[in-house]
């Protein structure tokens, strides 16, 4: 999550929704966190029995409104107008917290004379290359000395210090506009502004709460970006009652991002190492020859320094100030782990040289082209379904049918298993046609294994095993255990070199005894991989090595080291298995306010982060209200009711020598450790792909022209407009004249595959639906209950429709807009079956992460002749 | 008691040899529930709650990332219930409808159980045994990566990786599967596009 890790130095949910209770403001927007993260809700309404107040912005009014004190419609996709105003508002009224952000924040930092904002560039920032679609960022940098050390004018004079830069830039994000480009009158937008500035400062906190309805849009983590800077501005990070509560979607999305299955991160946020052109030979159109093996995203050619050698990677994404300085420690500890003695030699040159360099996006949806044009042949689908889930899915469909082989594991025999012979209503399948070699491998639930899930809040959280899985279905621990066992065995002998990384990857796994019980004598032991994520001591002070299963554990982070006498699978998770018989996630004592030992929440069990930030710069609390962490000057150390987020004995007053490095370099007062200059990013000069500030640019299908820019959308989103499978549809296209959202359901998961097939869920929530409003029905002469059809460029389905007040036309400079409002979990296997919503969504990728935008699109929708009542 | 609900309690009770118990029988073995102590019919008195000597097994949610607290029942090797587990910080026993259905996710007659296997152009599914799938599997891999691997690029970039595989998948499953997919996907085989719904 990039939009809080650029702001604040780590992409995680800055709190825990427990601690929401202590809030006395809660922000909710893109997110219908009633319906969709229920339990955790309870704390919003707790807080609010307390006195909290609580606001709710959405297109689609829901449970989570009924429960606010305010609620606010809002137009899909104008996030960033709503938002940026408010920034505005503060910035022009000095109505931010001004001691907190003058310490915390670059606020004052100076920027490039060379920089130029989209006010003066029409939509764009400097830098941009409109051949390539993509920024040099060389100019969003700070000014800085002959040292390197970023220049600042705290008296906030300076043209071209953060705070002018902002002020300019958010000079035109006035309530008028809104009033014209979200459809919110300007009495309730001020009401908003007004609540939040009323509950933060010293004594109050807010918080905010968000979810895919951010994130899944052309320029989701700018939005993400702009809460994070206003809560900055309103001093409200670090703090109890405050934070950003980045609410996320599956039982393990956060572990499976911080321990990455993704294809830009090793573990722990390091990047994946990229065979990046040299800057200048960007813009040149590749030549067929110079990729063997060419990807969809070759027309992206990133451009940056080179990274083939280990000194060189860590020179290019290295920090040389902040904790990111121990970059080095952490990436020879991770080739330790998967390597063992391989990655002793040469300083870890040549166990670096086996890690894959990644040359292009090579992310999922852009895999699925690759994909449909034949470049992919074979394919493996953990619990995923993109033949129902994905964007755009009937692309997905025709994409897995170019395969020549998929292996599916599932509890359930889902969409993406049964492609090649079944379709959604309407569409024919034949089997003859499809090439697809498909093996179905049956897997194990939840209750069925054990291991770790990582939570919203950062917290990883042990699960028993309760029973054997059935059959033939195994843990996916198994599975890739025992795939990885005969790969080894098939590539034992091999000479060539490229298969050295097979031979020298440590793959031990194996239990001591079998599971007591247990008829699975195979079974791999997940404690010990758990180990190998904490680390361990690979090698002693006298030069002996240990491997994974004899060695000690390390007790944390802090004693990994960059010579190879560690080995860590994912620093950021080290101490939560510091000892043997002590795995941390399996701890569960509820007791007290932040819990410390029910789970271990990364890093090092902090709850609250840069919760230094909690007291002010001489280390006294803020409030007496919201005291958290605070500096003992008889102890001279941190201390509070959380673990501190800051070097335990380095006092508030200590200032750096010139010459200092890593964390050293920081200040006593400087709470955003992982950042190069401890400061919170209000103005990001580096980390970003779409520009150092959050600009509105319209939803790549949207129903009015950007009134600010003749920009019309993100200038650096992947488009893939040459794609006949992915019509877009134009500003103002009259076939096309409705906002379409779409959410989820409390009853159901995702597209279905965990629910679509249980009985009790089923009776729920039966069947597919479109919310619409009385005005757009009778509009349509749409009945409550009759079949629609909605339409988009990309095809159309049918779905019953529900008139409802919950979806509003909205007033937008004079016209009438209309918003229409979808679940997206059925399909056509399960036990209800329904169209397939992400049949209407387009491919349109977010730079940064290469997200699709389902969050806001344009379609039709009209009754459909069959089924009429 | 009024007489001639005494009457009707006694005659009730007379109509079941088996249960034969005097008043005062049936008031002793009345239970405490609240302040209050309740009379129980002989029946209801020798219930029990099902998950009685149940082993709890202690889980989590598998939907979404809440991280609610389960307590799974275990008794003769079966799963016969699942509840939200009361200890929990997070949930204090409470689940919405989707953790309250993990029993019927896990304990369900439409789960696979066997390796389907759908050979290229066919029209239907066979079933295989694991051993015979895992092994073609990994024949498959090897055969795949051999053939598309690309040690440097025409430039000279060294690369080391394959493009011609894809894996999707783990926010659903457990850190340490993720953590093995990327080691050996990656790490071993150099196949670059690891992908999961955190991208979604
Ligand atoms: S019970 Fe509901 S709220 Fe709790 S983790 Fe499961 S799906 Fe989420």
């Amino acid at each position: 999550m990039p939009g809080l890790g650029t702001t604040f130095g780590r992409g995680g949910a800055t709190t825990f929704p427990q601690d929401l209770v202590n809030s006395d403001c809660i922000l909710i927007m893109g997110s219908n966190m009633a319906e969709a993260h229920p339990v955790a809700f309870a704390n919003v309404v707790k807080a609010k029995e307390r006195g909290a107040r609580v606001i709710h912005i959405d297109p689609h009014f829901s449970r989570t409104s009924a429960l606010a004190n305010l609620y606010v419609p809002i137009r899909a996709g104008s996030d960033i107008v709503f938002l940026g105003a408010i920034i505005r508002y503060l910035l022009e009224n000095k109505a931010f917290f001004e001691e907190y952000v003058l310490h915390y924040t670059n606020i004052a930092t100076l920027i490039r004379e060379d920089f130029r904002d989209t006010e003066d560039l029409d939509g764009v920032f400097s830098g941009y290359d409109p051949e390539t679609g993509t920024y040099d960022p060389t100019s969003w940098d700070y000014e800085r000395d002959a040292e390197g050390r970023p220049l600042s004018d705290p008296t906030l004079q300076h043209p071209r210090c953060v705070y002018q830069i902002m002020r300019r830039h958010y000079a035109r994000y006035t309530p008028e506009l809104v009033e014209q480009v979200c459809g919110v009158p300007r009495a309730l937008w001020q009401q908003v502004v007004d609540t939040l500035v009323a509950n933060s400062g010293r004594e109050r906190t807010s918080a905010i709460c968000y979810a895919v309805g951010w994130t899944q849009q052309s320029k989701g983590v700018q939005i993400i970006r702009t809460a994070a800077m206003l809560q900055l501005l309103l001093g409200n990070i670090g703090r109890p009652g405050g934070g950003v509560m980045a609410l996320r979607g599956h039982a393990s999305i956060q572990g499976s991002t911080d321990v990455p299955t993704l294809y830009d991160l090793l573990s722990g946020y390091m990047p994946q190492p990229a065979a990046l052109l040299a800057p200048g030979e960007g813009t040149r159109r590749p030549r067929s020859e110079e990729v063997q093996a060419p990807v969809a995203g070759e027309e992206m050619r990133p451009v940056g320094p080179s990274q083939q050698t280990l000194a060189e990677y860590i020179a290019a994404v290295g920090q040389k100030t902040g904790w990111w300085a121990n970059l080095p420690a952490y990436i020879r500890s991770l080739l330790k782990a998967w390597y063992g003695s391989y990655a002793d030699e040469e300083n870890g040159e040549r166990s670096y040289r086996f890690l894959p360099k990644i040359i292009s996006d090579h992310s999922h949806l852009a895999t699925s082209y690759a994909m449909l044009d034949g470049k992919v042949r074979g394919y493996f689908l953990f619990g995923q379904n993109p033949a129902a889930g994905s964007t755009n899915a009937r692309m997905q469909r025709k994409a897995l049918a170019q395969l020549d082989w998929l292996v599916v594991r599932d509890l359930y025999e889902v969409e993406s298993a049964a492609f090649w012979y079944r379709g959604p209503e309407g569409e024919t399948v034949d089997p003859r046609q499809i090439k697809t070699e498909v093996f179905l491998l049956p897997a194990a639930a939840s209750t069925e294994k054990e291991g770790s899930f990582t939570n919203t809040q950062r917290l990883l959280q042990w699960r028993d095993k309760a029973v054997d899985p059935p059959g033939d279905a195994r843990s996916d621990l198994w599975f890739v255990y025992h795939l990885g066992k005969r790969l080894k065995a098939l590539y034992a002998d091999s000479p060539h070199e490229r298969d050295l990384p097979i031979k020298a990857l440590t793959w031990d796994y194996e239990r001591e005894t079998p599971e007591p019980g247990s008829r699975i004598l195979d079974e791999p032991d997940a404690l010990l991989v758990l180990k190998e994520i904490n680390g361990y001591y690979a090698r002693s002070a006298d030069g002996k090595e240990y491997c994974l299963r004899e060695a000690s554990h390390v007790p944390d982070f802090t004693v990994l080291k960059a010579d190879g006498s560690t080995a860590c699978g994912s620093w950021i998770y080290s101490g939560v298995y510091p000892a043997p018989e002590r795995n941390r996630a399996a701890s569960r004592d509820p007791s007290g306010y932040t819990f410390p030992n029910w789970g271990f929440a990364w890093p090092a069990n902090r709850r609250i982060l840069y919760n230094r930030a909690s007291a002010d710069p001489q280390g006294r609390p803020w409030s007496e209200r919201k005291k958290y962490i605070w500096w003992d000057e008889e102890r001279q150390q941190w201390t509070g009711y959380d673990v501190p987020d800051f070097p335990l004995r380095k006092p508030p007053d200590y200032t750096p020598s010139p010459g200092a490095t890593g964390i050293d370099a920081h200040s006593g007062s400087d709470p955003f450790i992982m950042k190069p200059d401890g400061k919170g990013w209000l103005f990001a000069p580096s980390g970003l792909k779409d520009g150092p500030l959050p600009t509105h640019y319209e939803a790549v299908e949207a129903p009015i022209a950007n009134p600010l820019y003749h920009r019309q959308s993100n200038p650096v989103a992947r488009y893939f407009r040459d794609r006949p499978d992915n019509r877009l549809a134009a500003v103002g296209d009259e076939r096309y004249p409705i906002v379409a959202t779409t959410y989820r359901l409390t009853e159901h998961h995702l597209s279905g595959p965990m629910t679509r097939w249980l009985p009790w869920l089923n009776a729920l929530q039966p069947a597919l639906f479109v919310e619409i409003s009385p005005e757009l029905a009778a509009e349509r002469q749409i009945r409550h209950g009759d079949e629609v059809i909605i339409s988009t460029p990309r095809g159309e389905i049918e779905a019953r429709a529900m008139v409802t007040r919950r979806l509003r036309p909205l007033r937008l400079n004079g016209r009438i807009v209309h918003q229409v409002g979808l679940p997206f979990h059925w399909g056509f296997q399960g036990k209800t079956r329904g169209s397939i919503t992400n049949d209407l969504t387009h491919m349109v990728l977010e730079p940064n992460v290469s997200i699709e935008e389902a969050k806001a699109f344009l379609c039709d929708v009209r009754p459909a002749r069959r089924g009429r009542r | 008691m009024s007489s001639r609900k005494r009457e009707e309690a006694e005659e009730a009770t007379a109509a079941r040899p088996l249960l034969v118990k005097t008043l005062q029988e049936v008031a002793d073995e009345a239970l405490e529930i609240g302040s209050k102590r309740q009379p129980f019919s002989a029946e209801s008195r020798y219930k029990a709650p099902r998950i009685r000597d149940a082993r709890v097994v202690h889980s989590v949610c598998p939907y979404c990332a809440v991280g609610c607290g389960l307590n799974v029942y275990v008794k003769d090797g079966q799963v016969i219930d699942i509840e939200g587990n009361p200890d929990s910080p997070i949930n204090h026993g409470t689940l919405c409808p989707k953790g309250a259905a993990t029993f019927q996710y896990t304990v369900n007659p439409s789960r696979l159980t066997r390796v389907l296997y759908r050979a290229p152009y066919s029209d239907h599914w066979e079933e295989k045994s694991l051993d015979w799938a895992m092994e073609q599997i990994a024949l498959r891999v090897k055969e795949t990566r051999d053939a598309t691997f690309v040690e440097r690029l025409a430039d000279g970039r060294e690369v080391n990786h394959t493009l011609a595989m894809a894996s999707l998948g783990g926010a659903t499953l457990d850190v340490e599967e993720n953590y093995l997919m990327k080691k050996l996907f990656t790490g071993a085989l150099g196949i670059v596009s690891i992908e999961n719904q955190a991208r979604i």
